[in-house]
Parts: structure tokens; C-alpha cells; sequence
């Protein structure tokens, strides 16, 4: 029983919530790019947090399903069809065998995830079925390679009997300027007082240079004091700032080291966000408070894994 | 040594604004026992060079809650004083052979000496791993003898082969698989420094002494070494 990929599109990834406990040795984590819609597309279906689902960035995208199932499809702002009739991003729906399924190119944002009920089922590398081209792990062949056209992807057919759909308040608006908060850690308060005034008082423009392991911004250069900084492991949403004084910010196929300093951290909430921002996106960045961030996420968490 | 916070899930500890072996033998030793005291508490821990990056499962404890816990674990070295256990060691064998040494000639230029003096240099220290990054399983190996230290090559190879041994700085490394590189190749081990069907994937961890071994073309070769 499988998933039959007629078109892969840009870039579709096999993401589960990625690969712990390896970052001593130089594994990078993966995991869905934007956790929020990856979130609400299992949690729709009853399926476990951490089940796999196919991180769909850009597409198009269209595949066959051949067996019954109920599948969710959470993320960008894309035209949706099932055998040719429109259904809805953000929503679950039934799947009989043959029945097709279609993902335009998204007109606001960037990444859809494709759940099925029960997840696809593919060997785990590492403890995780996420796919990482650079470390070349994870995936259906294992080796971390994109999907591609052809491929089958296996899933148990399991059917819900129900429908859900993600209430409206919890469906992302994907702006032109988005406000991402910063925690001031790392080496902030090292950074001048110009400087943190420039990264708070400035926009910033996401550039074509973003993928899975960092986002490039662009815009007025945060002042930073040329040294010889000594590498540390790189946290999730860190922002390095190189000597252009442009920023970057390191999302989850990062490296788990690195020798530039850092003025903070993106909170992972508008992480999400980012990760949906196309090239041009402008960026205001905000101080963000981060117990009220830690609390926010433990919330996310405990709503999310609470049927594990 | 102070704990400082990151982000939502993560702290980070520094012990030391400088590199040294005393400073790296200290965090091998204090990951070691945060492995064992934190437990499943803890999601993902980074060592390097003076720090080590920590990340908690929020599942199981608020990020203040892990705070205490790390604390507690580090009054335990404090307050032993412990010495660190016998690291293990590792030693590699290498092909210095011209084919190999894809950067001989520079190096051997920049140094200022026959490359065999090179190679001698090189195997003479007993390194460790201060810290791995970079791709899976490439670790950063110091010091390198200060007659052999060399700048990163201007120009990163588009394709640096799998097992290369190389120089930059005051540091040498193998990388683990062929990838794009700017270090200057000494020469090649013929051992498989990374598998991902093993629980202990990367021959280094944190800490190590790692000394290199000269060996022949023959020995490379029987050894499994690609040339």
C-alpha cells in the first residue's frame, strides 16, 4: 500500500520531528521546517507527533493514492485537488485507491505536509525517518535523497471515520512582513547597543539564499567586532552574524557547530513563520521574552503529544 | 565556568575563554557525567572547543528545572575535584603517499622542509578531539607541531576524498566522507570513520587522543584504503 509520486516538484522531504541525541558527532537534527502546520497535519488525523509525513516545498506536486486512507494537508496557501475537485489546505479528507491527488505551486508561502493516517511507514536511520541531503540520511532510500518522481512511498491504510479541520484561529496569515522575536542570548549583550538597535529597528529582506539549513537576510549591517570567535554548537533559530554584518538565521538542517558570533535566537513559535517566508518576505525582528517563548512552546507540546 | 540560556529548550556552558587540552579534557569529562545524570531530561548535547551546548526535552522538565539539574551535575566535578578518566585512544593509520597527499608540495613549500619531515611531524603528536562538526563525524584534531601549521588552501576543493588527512591552522582532521574542503591533504586513512548502521557511528568523540601511523602503499591497499 503505497503512495505513488507522480510529480515530486522542487523538493519533497520524508520529515518526522528528526533525529536526536547525534549532534555530538556532527548529525544535524532535520525535522519539519515549520513545526506548526506539521503539527496540525497529525494531529487532524489521530496519528502520533512524531509520525512521518512529506515535507512538500514548493511543488507542484500530484501522486496517486492506492490504497483507502485519510490524509491532511497543512501549510502554504496552495490550490488543492483531489481527482479534480478542490479541497482545502488545513482540513483532513478521505482517499479511496486510485484516487489523485494534486498541490499547485503555492500562491503565499512556501511548504505543505502530507500526513496520511498511522504516517508513511519507512526504515528509520539514527532513530528517524527524516531526510537529510547533506548528511545523506534519512528518507525512503535512506541516503537522504529528495523524493522523486516514481517513487512509492509505503503507508498502512488505516481510514478515520471522521473529518476534522484546523479551527481558523490556528491558520497562519502569510504577510509580507513577518515579526520574528529574538531572545537576546548567545552573544547579545557582547554585540554594541548600535548595533542591537540596528537589528530591532531595521527591516530586513529574506534573499534567495535560504533553504533548510539557513535563511540569509539582507538589509542595514549589524556593526559586529571582527575576532577570532571560537566555535560552539549552534541552537535552533540561532542568528549569526557574519563580518558583512548580515544576518543569518540557522534553521534545522544547520550545522551543530560554528565560529560566527550569534545575537540571539528566533523563538521557535515564529520559526514556523520563516520558514514559510519566500524571497523579498521583509523581516521585522522584535526582543522576545524567553521564559513567556519556553512556556508558549511546553503549551505547544503538551497539546500536540498529549494522545502519545 | 557559567551556564547561560539560549533558547526555549537549550543552555549553553562555557568553561574557559581559551582552547587548551585541560579545557577539553574537562568537557569530555562533564559530558560524560550529563549523559548519566540528566538522563532523558536531555534531548541533544554539542561539545566544543570551551562550551558545551545543551538541549532539554520540554516534555520532561521546564527549561529552569534543567537548569538545576545541570548545575548539580557540574558541583559534582567541582566538589571531586575528579581527575578525568583514561581517555581512549585512537590510533589512525595513514598513506602519506604522493597520490594521496593531494597538497604535499604546498605544504612541503610553507614548512620549509622535505615532506617526509613533514609526515614525521605530523605522527609525532598525540592529539584530541577538541571538537566535531562540520559534517557527520569530522573532527577537529589539535596541535598540530607549530613547523607544520598552514592556512586553509584560498580556493575549498570542490571534492575532497573520503578518508582525507588534512592540515589547517593548528589543526588537522579526516574528513569522514568525500565533500567539499579547504584544508591542505596530507595524506589518507583507509578506515571507515563513520556508520550509520552502528550505535557508535563516529570512531571520535570528544576528548580522544588520537595519534596517526604512517603505513605503505601495500598496507593502505589491503587495508581496504581507496586510492
Amino acid at each position: 500500500m503505497t503512495l505513488h509520486i507522480k510529480q515530486a516538484g522542487v523538493l519533497s522531504l520524508l520529515q518526522d520531528l528528526g533525529r536526536y541525541g547525534h549532534q555530538d558527532v556532527g548529525v544535524t537534527p532535520g525535522g519539519p521546517m515549520d513545526s506548526h502546520a506539521f503539527h496540525w497535519a497529525n494531529k487532524l488525523l489521530d496519528n502520533a507527533a512524531n509520525d512521518a509525513q512529506i515535507e512538500i516545498t514548493m511543488g507542484p506536486f500530484q501522486a496517486y493514492f492506492q490504497a483507502e486512507t485519510t490524509f491532511s494537508v497543512c501549510g502554504a496557501d496552495v490550490e488543492a485537488k483531489l481527482n479534480g475537485q478542490v479541497i482545502f489546505p488545513w482540513h483532513s479528507w478521505q482517499a479511496s485507491p486510485g484516487d489523485f491527488l494534486e498541490l499547485s505551486y503555492p500562491s503565499k508561502g512556501l511548504r505543505s505536509y502530507l500526513a496520511v493516517a498511522g504516517g508513511f511507514q519507512i526504515t528509520e536511520t539514527l532513530g528517524s525517518m527524516s531526510s537529510v541531503m547533506r548528511d545523506q540520511l534519512g528518507g525512503l532510500d535512506q541516503q537522504g535523497h529528495k523524493l522523486s518522481d516514481g517513487d512509492v512511498v509505503p503507508y498502512q491504510s488505516i481510514k478515520r471515520h471522521y473529518t476534522r479541520t484546523v479551527p481558523k484561529q490556528f491558520t497562519p496569515d502569510f504577510n509580507n512582513v513577518i515579526r520574528l522575536g529574538v531572545l537576546p542570548t548567545y552573544q547579545f549583550h557582547e554585540f554594541s547597543e548600535s548595533a542591537r538597535t540596528t537589528l530591532f529597528n531595521e527591516l530586513y529582506t529574506v534573499t534567495p539564499e535560504m533553504d533548510r539549513m539557513g535563511y540569509r537576510l539582507k538589509g542595514k549591517a549589524v556593526e559586529v567586532k571582527q575576532q577570532n570567535f571560537i566555535s560552539e554548537g549552534i541552537a535552533l533559530g540561532a542568528i549569526q552574524i557574519p563580518a558583512n554584518g548580515q544576518p543569518i538565521v540557522l534553521m534545522r538542517d544547520r550545522q551543530t557547530i560554528g565560529g560566527y558570533p550569534k545575537i540571539g535566537c528566533i523563538c521557535q513559535r515564529d520559526l514556523n513563520l520563516l520558514s514559510q517566508a519566500t524571497p523579498g518576505t521583509k523581516v521585522q525582528f522584535f526582543e522576545q521574552d524567553l521564559y513567556q517563548a519556553e512556556a508558549e512552546l511546553q503549551q505547544v507540546q503538551q497539546y500536540f503529544f498529549e494522545g502519545d | 565556568m557559567k551556564i547561560n540560556l539560549v533558547n526555549e529548550n537549550s543552555v549553553i556552558i562555557y568553561f574557559s575563554d581559551t582552547v587548551s587540552i585541560e579545557t577539553a579534557d574537562r568537557i569530555a569529562y562533564a559530558c560524560h557525567l550529563l549523559r548519566n545524570g540528566l538522563a532523558t531530561m536531555l534531548s541533544d548535547i554539542v561539545p566544543s572547543y570551551t562550551s558545551i551546548l545543551l538541549s532539554c526535552n520540554l516534555r520532561k522538565t521546564g527549561l529552569q528545572g534543567f537548569v538545576l539539574a545541570v548545575k548539580r551535575v557540574l558541583e559534582q566535578i567541582e566538589a571531586h575535584n575528579v581527575d578525568t578518566p583514561a581517555a581512549k585512544q585512537i590510533t589512525l593509520p595513514v598513506y602519506y603517499g604522493e597520490e594521496v597527499a593531494l597538497d604535499y608540495a604546498e605544504i612541503s613549500e610553507h614548512a620549509g622542509l622535505p615532506f617526509s619531515e613533514v609526515v614525521k611531524l605530523h605522527t609525532s603528536e598525540c592529539y584530541r578531539v577538541f571538537a566535531i562538526g562540520f559534517a557527520p563525524g569530522f573532527a577537529y584534531l589539535g596541535n598540530t607541531p607549530e613547523s607544520i601549521t598552514m592556512p586553509r588552501k584560498m580556493t575549498p576543493r570542490a571534492k575532497v576524498p573520503k578518508g582525507s588527512v588534512a592540515i589547517a591552522d593548528q589543526q588537522t582532521a579526516v574528513y569522514p566522507r568525500s565533500s567539499p574542503g579547504g584544508w591542505q591533504v596530507i595524506g589518507r586513512t583507509p578506515v571507515n570513520l563513520l556508520d550509520f548502521s552502528q550505535d557508535n557511528l563516529s570512531q571520535f568523540s570528544v576528548g580522544e587522543h588520537v595519534r596517526f601511523e604512517a603505513i605503505d602503499r601495500v598496507t593502505f591497499l589491503a587495508m581496504g584504503g581507496e586510492l
